[in-house]
């Protein structure tokens, strides 16, 4: 395989400050790139498949999906409680606890960790949260080098690219991308894309400044109230890196992470990797309880709009996603667009109904990216209705001018004409007029499109409702 | 028993033959089947783009229509979706309970309310893959799915079983969505027609001569997509299957 195809790996959504994503847009470029599309498209598919089989695997798994959605839902409404009881026993475990209400207030607190230990460098297991914060470009105005230890997230970072999937954050890229990211940013060869050459060169380029480092950084996939403690769930072990190579472990943790005990903790466990990868569980299940001797650990709880979000009678549920992804690998949508289409921290699925909770009108047309055709909320392991809160979210939109205004008014006209039997069937087309294409209240000005990818379908010579009139009259009674 | 037929704006316009083939269908099972003439669509376009209140008249149309029939019948899982399921930009008095809970798609009136069990007949000596739409599936469970960990059925199939001569194949993403969608399939049209693309390839390998369906919608963007592709595949839906009908 040459290392250097001649397809260019496609880029994400353009950002234009507050203005809506082109989802489209940039889709239509993912989509215009067949290899890309093609090993993307296959490689979340399999995921899916991988899924299905563990699920095969366990008798009780739709119990499993019930039993973790109510523990959440048990939860997020007693939040409050569950907080004050994990900040207790994380505190008696030694740990020092910091409440951030925004993305602003977490970066300053870490930053201020950091710079009472005169920390420069701070390794980093990845962390969806942080990504919402804009953490590392925060940390980069205040000097501070950070370095990812996940391979995937540390490759994106090289790239310059946010994670194109929570779990698989550069499943968008063929190994050819790879090694010309390498090749200009850690020197290695840009003709050679074997998958072990790469790792080894990466591992060589990264390991020292992994042991130079000065603070650890990870996220949080699950905080035990019970225990005060802390679970991170990896792969490639790089958690435990993170947190124990340095003398410092700062946790990046959501409000919403929180579940009460261990015996709900081995539900969601059960869960996780089995939805995400269809791996009965993932390689490192590590639980951080409090600092090593001579350490110093702290917790940052962040809110960043998630009590809000607790108030959306319609979306609250979306808090108790524990961020498998596996929505985003069965959404036919998601594997042909490439996840930063969605030009948002959170893609496919999921992101669909967070976005819009963080930014309304710039995550607006996120949404309708989508059929609704319900295969992400059978997957969830928590049970969300993700494709109906996407109905209620173009909904939300709808009334609050948040989509186009043609596409407002073109609605008002098919209502108009589909409440009128009269003028309706005056709007259909004839064989024998020049209408030869779909009803206009379908269609209207964008007729054009329809035909890029697709014939037209054939207009036959009469309607079913002129049939029905001239075989059996108006009463029913065949002729 | 009186039975109202819905036929839907796109079958209405586009696939006549199919509302002939579910009336003639109702008929031969000895239903009193009447087709309103004031009917036009169900709402479906304008709720599945966030304007509800913009579907709310011709809801109401609808209810007016259909208020009183025994049950109401339409060979569109998607249209009887979006009435039992999403009905609601219509104040919910009793007649729109009834209609809401009276209203079938053809496939699972046959199957669970007249207990159909031959179609003496129906000869259909081909092979067919099926495609159920993801509303029907997914919305109205006309058929077990392959995310749920659950006992495998299809209604669909079971009718199409008693067809002679017919023989089903399978496609390898048997539940993935094709990327009709409703409005979707016009406002995010490249999406939209690559997803019907690859559908109508993966119907194509399958070996299949013809591919059928409970919904003409989703048949008729495959179908399009197909016919670009150069695809020898063709489409028919399973009313006109199940009526007998021979090509
Ligand atoms: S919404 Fe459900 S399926 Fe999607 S990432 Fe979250 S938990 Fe997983």
């Amino acid at each position: 395989m040459p290392a250097r195809g001649p397809e260019p790996q496609p880029r994400g959504a353009i950002i234009r400050g507050n203005r809506p994503i082109d989802q489209q847009e940039a889709a239509r470029r993912f989509m215009d790139a067949p290899e890309h599309l093609a090993m993307h498209d296959q490689r979340l598919w399999d995921l899916r498949k991988k899924r299905d089989g563990q699920k095969e695997i366990i008798e009780e798994w739709e119990d499993l999906r019930q039993l973790a959605s109510d523990i959440k839902t048990h939860t997020l409404t007693h939040l409050d409680t569950y907080l004050e009881q994990f900040e207790k026993n994380a505190i008696a475990n030694g740990v020092r606890i910091h409440w951030a209400k925004d993305a602003a207030e977490h970066n300053s607190i870490v930053a201020g960790i950091l710079r009472s230990k005169n920390a420069r460098s701070l390794i980093k297991s990845k962390s969806m949260l942080t990504e919402e914060c804009g953490f590392r470009e925060a940390m980069a105005h205040e000097g501070i080098t950070v370095v990812e230890t996940d391979l995937g997230e540390r490759i994106q970072q090289l790239d310059n690219e946010n994670p194109s999937h929570v779990v698989v954050p550069a499943v968008h890229k063929l190994r050819t991308d790879v090694a010309e990211v390498f090749a200009k940013t850690i020197g290695s060869d840009p003709n050679n894309s074997d998958v072990s050459y790469l790792t080894e060169q990466q591992r060589e380029h990264t390991r020292p400044l992994i042991l130079k480092a000065d603070a650890g950084m990870t996220g949080c996939n699950f905080a035990v109230a019970e225990t005060g403690s802390v679970v991170v769930c990896t792969n490639e072990g790089n958690a435990d890196l993170s947190a124990n190579t340095t003398g410092l472990h700062i946790v990046s943790m959501g409000i919403e992470k929180i579940i009460p005990n261990l015996n709900s903790l081995a539900v969601f466990v059960r869960m996780l990797s089995r939805s995400a990868l269809g791996s009965p569980i993932t390689q490192y299940t590590s639980h951080f309880r409090g600092p090593r001797r001579g350490a110093e650990m702290h917790i940052v709880i962040v809110d960043n709009g998630r009590t809000d979000r607790l108030g959306l009678e319609k979306f609250w549920t979306s808090l108790k996603c524990i961020r498998c992804g596996a929505c985003m690998n069965t959404c036919p949508v998601f594997r042909r667009s490439g996840g930063l289409s969605y030009g948002a921290t959170y893609a496919g699925p999921i992101g669909l109904i967070i976005d819009p909770t963080f930014n309304r009108h710039k995550y607006s047309t996120l949404p309708f990216s989508s059929t609704m055709n319900g295969s992400c909320t059978n997957v969830c392991p928590v049970k969300i209705n993700i494709h109906e809160q996407i109905a209620d979210w173009r909904q939300v939109l709808a009334e609050n001018h948040e989509i186009p205004a043609f596409k407002k008014s073109m609605m008002k006209a098919a209502g108009a004409l589909l409440a009128s039997p009269k003028l309706y069937r005056a709007s259909l087309p004839m064989a024998d007029s020049a209408l030869r294409h779909l009803p206009r209240f379908v269609l209207y000005n964008r007729l054009n499109t329809w035909t890029r990818g697709r014939e037209m379908p054939h207009v036959p010579k009469e309607t079913f409702h002129q049939w029905y009139k001239r075989t059996r009259g108006v009463d029913g009674k065949k002729k | 028993m009186r039975v109202g037929l819905f036929v839907p704006c796109y079958v209405d316009a586009f696939h006549p033959e199919v509302g002939q083939a579910t009336l003639e269908l109702l008929e031969r099972f000895g239903c009193e089947v009447e087709y309103p003439f004031d009917q036009t669509c169900c709402g479906q376009p304008m709720t599945n783009s966030g304007c509800h209140k913009e579907s709310k008249a011709t809801e109401e149309l609808f209810v007016r229509n259909f208020k009183d029939y025994d049950y109401i019948v339409a060979p569109s899982g998607s249209c009887v979706n979006h009435i039992r399921n999403n009905f609601d930009a219509v104040a919910q008095t009793d007649d729109v309970k009834h209609v809401r809970a009276r209203t079938y798609e053809l496939v699972e009136f046959l199957h669970d309310v007249l207990k159909v069990d031959g179609f003496p007949w129906a000869e259909f000596p081909h092979k067919v893959t099926l495609h159920n739409n993801c509303n029907a599936l997914r919305g109205l469970n006309i058929a077990s799915m392959t995310e749920l960990r659950a006992e495998k059925f299809s209604k669909p199939r079971d009718l199409l079983g008693m067809v002679k001569g017919l023989e089903l194949v399978d496609i390898t993403r048997p539940d993935e969505c094709c990327g009709f969608g409703g409005t979707f399939s016009v406002f995010e049209e490249a999406t939209s027609a690559r997803m019907g693309q690859d559908k109508a390839r993966d119907q194509a390998k399958s070996g299949a001569e013809y591919v059928t369906s409970s919904d003409s919608s989703c048949m008729m963007h495959q179908e399009g997509c197909a016919k670009r592709l150069g695809l020898p595949t063709k489409y028919i839906h399973i009313s006109q299957i199940l009526n007998g009908e021979r090509v």
